[in-house]
């Protein structure tokens, strides 16, 4: 099985994300340049984090017009997996393949640290190999990961169950306190209305080897290598 | 052009200096060429003052690949690899304009670095500030903190590691020294060099604006009440500009095309062009006129001073100048051909065709002035290192000066710091900041490298030479309590204007100190930064020599860390303690005072002492290590129950005071040096006896681990007995507590 690792002038999870595919999984990775028009074969695809073109703008908000991005959004239109992790959830966002924008953090600073994460639905290609309401122990580190979308928005996502992660505490209660960024509803990760789109803020390919402080973040990889084996979106490409 | 006294003054240069030039050109400099010799011959870039004595510095060893002299160190780690590392200071640019001084600081030591052909994989930084409680300093500290983050968290390199020390000798003039690691192949080093004549000289990178014009000129003056004025001094940093120039860069060292490389840091296209050609014996000329500039109507004299960031300037070989150039296209960069080497050993620098300057490079560079100042040894030493315990009344009780002491800022939790700081970013990272040592691992190998920056301004203000010793056996310790072997160091000597004998006598004393240090515990030098000039209104910060040790663990699994491991563990000392209370956090926090001796440094039993670490790691009878610095035995004991909430119950005899009413707290808070409180498992306790017994180590067992409390009994006495939850909240909240105000806004 193929990833693609998208990677932007500025993206700096890259590495990470081939790193974890390839030797933490076992799976095969490939860079490609943001300004290619192939995603070279790829049966699942990663949007890093970073901060692509420096994001000097609004996060993500030039990445979106990268010549990759049309492919990208072939790629999720016809039902191929896609993984937005931090600024590749931004771009996501800015691309409109998953609804809502980004606000800074409620303390208006950067924070890298362990959160822990609630699963909420496993009916994604990301999620495919969770428990629902698995508790995994996942670090951020952002500036803006304070998911923002209008009531009514918030509530269809609820409806239709697109909410994937939320920030809860090591107990799987939804609190103030467990929110590291001010996030609405303790949202951290969404999919798309087809579900094969999956973004979120923190970083899984980070937590995939105990040496590093927790492996809790491989399933997230894992679970798109038994999906995609069930041959459930076989027809995407 | 009729050179003035005044403007000989503006540019910094004495009127010997300026005979000097007139000797060295055999006519009067344009003005083009009075900017180039002054910024070249400041000390920031000559190391005028600080070169005769840095000679005494050890530089080889069997590791070492690159000693001083290049961008940055290098040694060999093993596996063919090379690790190359620097530490430089940004402390002037810092003051003035916290955010842009420190991120800008963090940009100039990772371009130290690519430039060696070398992936930046971990930051690290040492801090000084004034006390947190007077504004001025609160908002320096925030942004620098958040400086040094926006640069590094853009840029993908994480902070690993560092530390912060708070006095007010640094308020109105912090340090902020920063570190960068990186890995190459060891046979694939690159050279700063320019060579082959007829070769291509190319500019790659920012625009060059009016930005920074003469700061390291700036960097060598003391500051007084008009340093705002010079806030045009200091350069903006674009972190994706250096994120693409550091990729570029990497791609093109891949091709066999390049000469040689070099960053335009301090005095911008002036040193990078006039050093290259130096060190290739070369010349070098350019026309500025071809320079990519960023502002209309800049003079040549304003190009080849300014300071924009972001900046490389490349040789490349004859004929390859496409294959170059089509990478740095990938990357959405321009490479500019603004010149080429020649023969003559000059620099030659055009304007559309006019000569505007034409020096040899040699006497911007090796020739460059050299200053054997004299020195004098302080008249405060005398007085400041006599310590009357006695006149200070009867102490508190341990308990209060306790939480005392874990609240103050040098000794409490950073993490307000560097939960600012992507630390994890590259998934190397094994131990996080805040813990000792910065622990990355090495990809590809079964190694990891243990990092630690480590000064005490008060022990070096009180004695240089031994106050230098203690910073390179607590930095050394430090990478010996993970397991690791130090194999190499870089330092940042802060001191104050070397114009004065007594700072000079300082800096003299300190390096010989470091040098004997390094010499004794095998660890050479390979490259550093002096800063000095660290004064305001002729007040000068503490002495604060900084060193930066690299160490090696050849099996990443087996690493230890500070915390406590195992409820029923023995806790055991390494090392003895004695009356040492001079120079100590304890005096500092608790009665306002620098004063008395800094505690004595045996030489052998603290390599003997490393050796120990290293084996009894590596034979896997440790558990977790933690060095006894500031704030003493207590306080170490406290940090190694928090994060994993187990306690302590130790048992230790009292030193042998001469004043015996401070027996208990010289027992508890004194700073003796080569001492680790280890947590060992049970059974394993006489293995480690045995090997501590071979390197004449005193090892004893002081204490369990366990409960749910800090206890620590002195003769039989409980001296210190507190709630662990209640002490980690102290010690975790104090630094944030004094921001606490704008976190309500917020």
């Amino acid at each position: 099985m193929k990833f693609a690792v998208v990677v932007f002038p500025g993206s700096n999870c890259d590495h990470d994300a081939y790193h974890a595919v390839k030797h933490v999984l076992g799976q095969e990775a490939e860079f490609v340049w943001h300004k290619d028009a192939s995603l070279a074969g790829a049966d699942a695809v990663i949007l890093p984090g970073g901060f692509a073109h420096g994001d000097y703008l609004r996060t993500g908000a030039i990445a979106r017009f990268s010549p990759i991005m049309r492919e990208v959004r072939r790629f999720a239109d016809a039902g191929g997996p896609v993984l937005g992790i931090c600024n590749g959830f931004q771009v996501l966002l800015e691309a409109g393949l998953l609804p809502g924008a980004m606000l800074r953090n409620r303390s208006v600073k950067f924070q890298c640290e362990y959160v822990f994460l609630r699963v909420e639905q496993t009916d994604t290609p990301f999620t495919a190999g969770c428990r629902r309401g698995q508790i995994l122990k996942v670090p951020i580190a952002h500036g803006e990961g304070n998911y923002y979308a209008e009531p009514d928005v918030i509530e269809r996502l609820e409806r239709n169950r697109q909410v994937i992660f939320r920030y809860t505490t090591a107990t799987g209660a939804v609190t103030a306190d467990a929110n590291p960024n001010g996030s609405v509803r303790n949202i951290a990760g969404l999919c798309s209305d087809r579900r094969n789109v999956v973004g979120l803020m923190p970083h899984p390919e980070r937590a995939c080897e105990l040496s590093l402080g927790s492996s809790d973040g491989l399933v997230v990889l894992e679970s798109v290598v038994t999906f995609l084996s069930q041959g459930a979106v076989a027809a995407a490409r | 052009m009729t050179v003035s006294d005044e403007l000989l003054q503006q540019h910094g240069l004495t009127p010997g200096e300026y005979q000097r030039i007139l000797e060295m050109l055999a006519r009067e400099p344009t003005l083009t060429e009075l900017g180039i010799f002054s910024v070249m011959w400041s000390e920031h870039c000559s190391y005028k003052s600080s070169r005769v004595h840095l000679r005494k510095l050890p530089t080889s060893g069997k590791r070492v690949l690159q000693g001083p002299g290049e961008n940055a160190g290098a040694v060999d780690i093993g596996d063919g690899l090379a690790a190359v590392f620097k530490i430089e200071s940004h402390n002037h640019p810092s003051f003035i304009e916290p955010y842009q001084g420190a991120a800008t600081g963090v940009g100039g030591i990772i371009r130290d670095i690519f430039t060696m052909g070398a992936r930046p994989i971990a930051l690290l930084n040492s801090l000084r500030f004034g006390p947190l409680d007077d504004p001025l300093v609160r908002r320096t500290f925030a942004g620098v903190v958040a400086g040094i983050a926006g640069y590094g968290n853009s840029i993908g390199i994480p902070t690993v590691g560092g530390e912060i020390a708070f006095d007010e000798s640094y308020t109105r003039n912090p340090l902020v020294n920063v570190f960068c690691l990186g890995i190459a192949n060891a046979h694939e080093i690159v050279k700063a060099a320019a060579s082959g004549p007829g070769n291509a000289v190319y500019y790659v990178g920012a625009k060059t604006g009016r930005d920074g014009i003469h700061g390291a000129t700036m960097a060598s003056a003391e500051f007084d009440d008009k340093s705002a004025e010079k806030r045009p001094a200091v350069q903006v940093g674009d972190p994706f500009m250096e994120k693409l120039l550091l990729e570029a860069c990497l791609e093109v060292m891949k091709t066999d095309a390049l000469v040689g490389i070099q960053d335009m840091g301090a005095a911008g296209l002036t040193c990078s062009t006039c050093e290259m050609g130096a060190r290739g014996g070369a010349g070098i000329a350019i026309d500025v006129s071809l320079v990519p500039q960023r502002e209309t109507g800049m003079t040549p004299y304003e190009i080849m001073l300014s300071e924009s960031q972001e900046r490389m300037l490349l040789v490349v070989k004859r004929g390859r100048e496409q294959d170059v150039e089509r990478i740095f296209e990938k990357w959405d960069l321009h490479a500019v051909r603004i010149g080429e080497v020649t023969t003559n050993g000059r620099l030659c620098v055009k304007n559309r065709g006019d000569v505007v300057a034409d020096i040899p490079t040699a006497s911007l560079t090796d020739e460059a002035p050299l200053y054997e100042r004299p020195m004098t040894e302080p008249a405060y030493i005398a007085d400041a290192r006599r310590l009357s315990l006695s006149a200070l009344g009867k102490p508190a009780a341990p308990s209060g000066l306790f939480r005392r002491l874990i609240a103050s800022p040098s000794i409490a939790s950073k993490r307000w710091v560097y939960r600012q700081y992507d630390h994890m970013v590259r998934t190397n990272t094994l131990v996080v900041p805040g813990m000792g040592a910065g622990v990355v691992r090495v990809k590809g190998t079964r190694r990891a490298l243990a990092l630690s920056v480590d000064g005490n301004g008060r022990y070096v203000y009180l004695d240089p030479f031994a106050g230098a010793q203690l910073a390179v056996a607590e930095a050394a310790r430090n990478v010996a309590c993970v397991g690791a072997q130090p194999v190499g160091a870089t330092n940042c000597l802060n001191f104050g204007n070397p114009e004065r004998p007594e700072i000079m006598w300082q800096f003299a004393r300190a390096v010989e100190g470091m040098a004997a240090a390094c010499r004794a515990l095998d660890i050479p030098i390979t490259g550093g930064n002096v800063s000095l000039y660290n004064e305001t209104d002729g007040r000068a910060v503490l002495p604060t020599p900084v060193i930066g040790v690299v160490g090696i663990v050849d099996d990443a699994s087996r690493i230890v860390r500070r915390a406590f491991q195992r409820e029923g563990d023995a806790i055991v000392l390494l090392g003895s303690s004695a009356d040492e209370l001079g120079g100590s956090e304890y005096l500092k926090t608790i009665h306002g005072l620098v004063h008395g001796s800094p505690p004595a440094l045996d030489l052998a039993r603290e390599a003997a002492l490393q050796r120990l670490l290293a084996n009894g790691v590596a034979q896997g009878l440790i558990r977790s290590a933690h060095d006894c610095a500031e704030g003493g035995l207590a306080i170490t004991l406290a940090e190694c129950c928090f994060d994993t909430g187990l306690g302590a119950r130790a048992e230790v005899a009292a030193v042998d005071a001469a004043t015996a009413e401070f027996r208990d707290i010289a027992t508890v808070f004194g700073e003796s040096a080569s001492r680790v409180v280890v947590s060992v498992d049970p059974q394993m306790v006489d293995q480690l006896a045995d090997l501590a017994r071979q390197e004449r180590v005193p090892a004893a067992i002081i204490g369990r681990v366990g409960g749910d409390r800090i206890r620590i009994v002195v003769d039989g006495r409980a001296v210190i007995d507190e709630p662990l939850a209640e002490t980690e909240r102290i010690w975790s909240n104090a630094i944030g507590g004094y921001f606490e105000s704008q976190r309500a806004i917020a």
